[in-house]
């Protein structure tokens, strides 16, 4: 749900610091950010500026130093680590950049995974299942194991497995990185479809500018701090 | 109850996929089980010597039965008292009849220098002289082979276990006693028990033949009932004529291998937890290994909401899953390698050996598996708690 502002995200103040021995890595600083639902948002930056660290204070993996994250009126950065785990299952989809399937599930199996963390019995869970893989066009490859399928085919199955929840929001880190041109652009199809047609709100990082274009707003990233922000 | 159910599917599949690409991990995964099954066996066999020594020993006992001794001795090669006493002993109350008088064999216990035929070194065979009564008092005495022995002639029998175990006890041969050979004339059981791993003759011809004179060493009476003991026991304590020792057969027997059980337990204690030391620290090393190998897949899973237990829990399954193989192996090759195996060992209290088989039971085997889910357990722990604790977000950029 958003705001009265219609923002679904909001990140305020937010520092991020690792410690690395007795070094601080000062990785995010006093960064400020607002997403509306229905946003298809691209972050792009170089390497290293901390673009998949903010992704993952948003999936909520990780807390932030300092600052706060809300997330549909919640402010996950105040959750404990067990409550962070049920918002995930309940509210993130995640897409990762090489996929992060189960070798030994088939597609289906893999799409089911979080589904397993609902209360969804094995009938509806199979019915989710299959109206996810058909989003993703796959639905005649479900019982192919992920070596079986192709990258483009194994990062569908991946987007499959963040929607089959019906998550608030969706993350993907570089979600083509690994993928050729045309591969490449099925996914961002794929994307796209799942922000216009059905109002998902994505966040994508991103090196490539045809993808970032794909998205309705982007923004750049250097050193811990936004730097542009403009609209697609 | 559906928060229940929901862990319950959690933590089988995380455990399925666990277990499903053990196959990929399978050179350290067999490591760890053979290292544990290797524990097992040595443990159930070792022990299986204890069990073993202890069935023969129940089995050498009626609780009807009773042993007289001299006073202060603990057992027949230190006891001894004149034919006198024996009589004595024999009249007392509470002793079992049959036509010929009182079921009580006063006999005489001595050891004779014999080959072992398995390692062909010298032993102590106990010989021992009996009495009439005596097959009544042994209720399953029986001749498997050949004949009594007939009273008052240089003639033996010889009991099954020590036919076996010891060379040239086969019935028409002969052994020397004192100077003479005595003719082997039967093969003798008793339906198991230490009296297998005896010979036996006519007292009063051993008597002579040891030089011993008119004299015993025990007294063993069959008495009316189990009952009877305190009556038998009062009546012997209490005469002045006679200064003797009364006790069951049972706790004789108990006594003798108290000592030698005790010690094959503890050294088999000892071996199975230090060798257990070592096999916990193989599935350690396996399960921490199996944690890096499986690093990405816990990291995604907990990435998507997985809790911490379910992969914790599926950690130790896997760990115990290895070592209940490894135990079960090493149960089964204890049991086909060692279970009735026949030796013979020492008999602390006589200097005289006391043949036996491994017992391999079904309770020492649930110890031996049980022991392999400790080690199992054990080694599984520490790389579960590491797995749970695994920062999600570190976890899934190391990949
Ligand atoms: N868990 C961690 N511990 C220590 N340092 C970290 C950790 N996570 C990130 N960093 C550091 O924070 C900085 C930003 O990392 P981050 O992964 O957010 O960059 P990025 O913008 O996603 O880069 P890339 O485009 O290469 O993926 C890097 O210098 C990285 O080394
Ligand atoms: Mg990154």
């Amino acid at each position: 749900m958003a705001d009265a502002n219609g923002n679904l995200v909001e990140v305020t103040g937010v520092d991020k610091v690792f410690h690395r021995g007795s070094e601080d890595i000062h990785v995010l600083g006093g960064l400020c950010l607002k997403i509306p639902e229905g946003e298809f948002l691209a972050l792009m930056g170089p390497s290293g500026s901390g673009k998949s660290t903010l992704l993952n204070l948003l999936a909520g993996l990780d807390r932030p130093t300092e600052g706060s994250v809300t997330i549909s009126g919640e402010r996950i950065d105040q959750l404990s680590e067990r409550r962070l785990a049920g918002w995930r299952a309940r509210h993130v989809g995640l897409v990762f950049q090489f996929y992060n399937l189960m070798p030994t599930l088939n597609a289906a199996r893999n799409v089911e995974l979080p589904l397993l963390l609902t209360h969804l019995s094995r009938t509806e869970r199979k019915k989710h299942v299959e109206v996810a893989l058909s989003v993703v066009g796959l639905n005649h490859r479900h019982g192919h194991y992920p070596r079986q399928l192709s990258g483009g085919e194994q990062q569908r199955v991946g987007i499959a497995r963040a929607i089959v929840t019906d998550p608030t929001l969706l993350l993907c880190d570089e979600p083509t990185g690994d993928l050729d041109r045309k591969s490449s652009d099925e996914i961002l199809d794929l994307l796209q479809a799942l922000n216009q047609d059905q109002g998902k709100t994505i966040i994508m990082v991103t090196h490539d500018n045809d993808a970032a274009k794909r998205a309705s707003r982007i923004v750049h990233m250097n050193k811990g701090k936004l730097t542009t922000d403009a609209a697609a | 109850m559906v928060a229940a159910m929901n862990w319950l599917a959690q933590v089988i599949a995380v455990t399925s996929f666990g277990i499903r690409t053990l196959p990929e991990r399978r050179g350290a995964a067999a490591a760890a089980a053979f290292g544990i099954a290797g524990v097992v066996a040595v443990m159930v066999s070792v022990l299986s010597i204890a069990h073993g020594v202890n069935q023969t020993m129940d089995k050498s006992v009626s609780s009807r039965n009773a042993m007289v001794l001299r006073s202060g001795s603990d057992t027949e090669m230190t006891s001894g008292f004149s034919n006198d006493t024996a009589k004595i002993v024999a009249e007392a109350p509470g002793i079992a009849r049959n036509e010929f008088g009182p079921l009580a064999s006063p006999e005489l216990f001595v050891v004779i220098d014999l080959i072992k035929s398995s390692s062909n070194s010298d032993a102590n065979v106990p010989l021992r002289g009996i009495a009439q009564a005596a097959y009544e008092v042994r209720e399953n005495f029986q001749i498997v082979e050949g004949r009594k022995f007939e009273w008052g002639r240089n003639e033996v029998i010889v009991g099954s276990a020590a036919s076996r175990e010891f060379s040239g006890l086969d019935v028409g041969k002969s052994i020397l006693v004192g100077s003479e050979p005595w003719n082997i004339v039967g093969v003798f059981s008793t339906g198991g028990g230490v009296a297998e791993g005896e010979i036996w003759t006519d007292a009063s011809v051993l008597q002579p033949a040891f030089r011993r004179g008119n004299f015993y060493q025990s007294v063993i009476v069959r008495l009316n009932s189990e009952d009877s003991f305190t009556e038998f026991k009062d009546s012997l304590t209490a005469d002045p004529r006679v200064n003797v020792k009364v006790i069951r057969e049972s706790e004789y027997y108990a006594g003798q291998t108290a000592i030698l059980t005790a010690v094959i337990t503890g050294l088999g204690s000892l071996i199975a937890v230090i060798m257990g030391l070592g096999a916990v620290f193989g599935a350690l090393n396996t399960m921490y290994a199996t944690v890096s190998a499986r690093t990405r897949e816990i990291a995604t899973l907990r990435a998507l909401g997985f809790k911490t237990s379910p992969v914790l829990i599926s950690i130790l399954m896997e760990s115990l899953l290895l070592a209940l193989i490894g135990g079960t192996l090493g149960g089964a090759l204890a049991y086909f390698a060692f279970d009735g195996f026949e030796a013979a060992t020492l008999n602390w209290s006589s200097f005289s050996q006391i043949a036996f088989s491994f017992r391999v039971s079904g309770s020492l085997l649930i110890q031996g598996i049980a022991f392999a889910a400790l080690i199992g357990i054990l080694g599984g722990l520490f790389p579960a708690i590491r797995a749970a604790r695994l920062p999600v977000a570190t976890a899934l950029r190391e990949l």
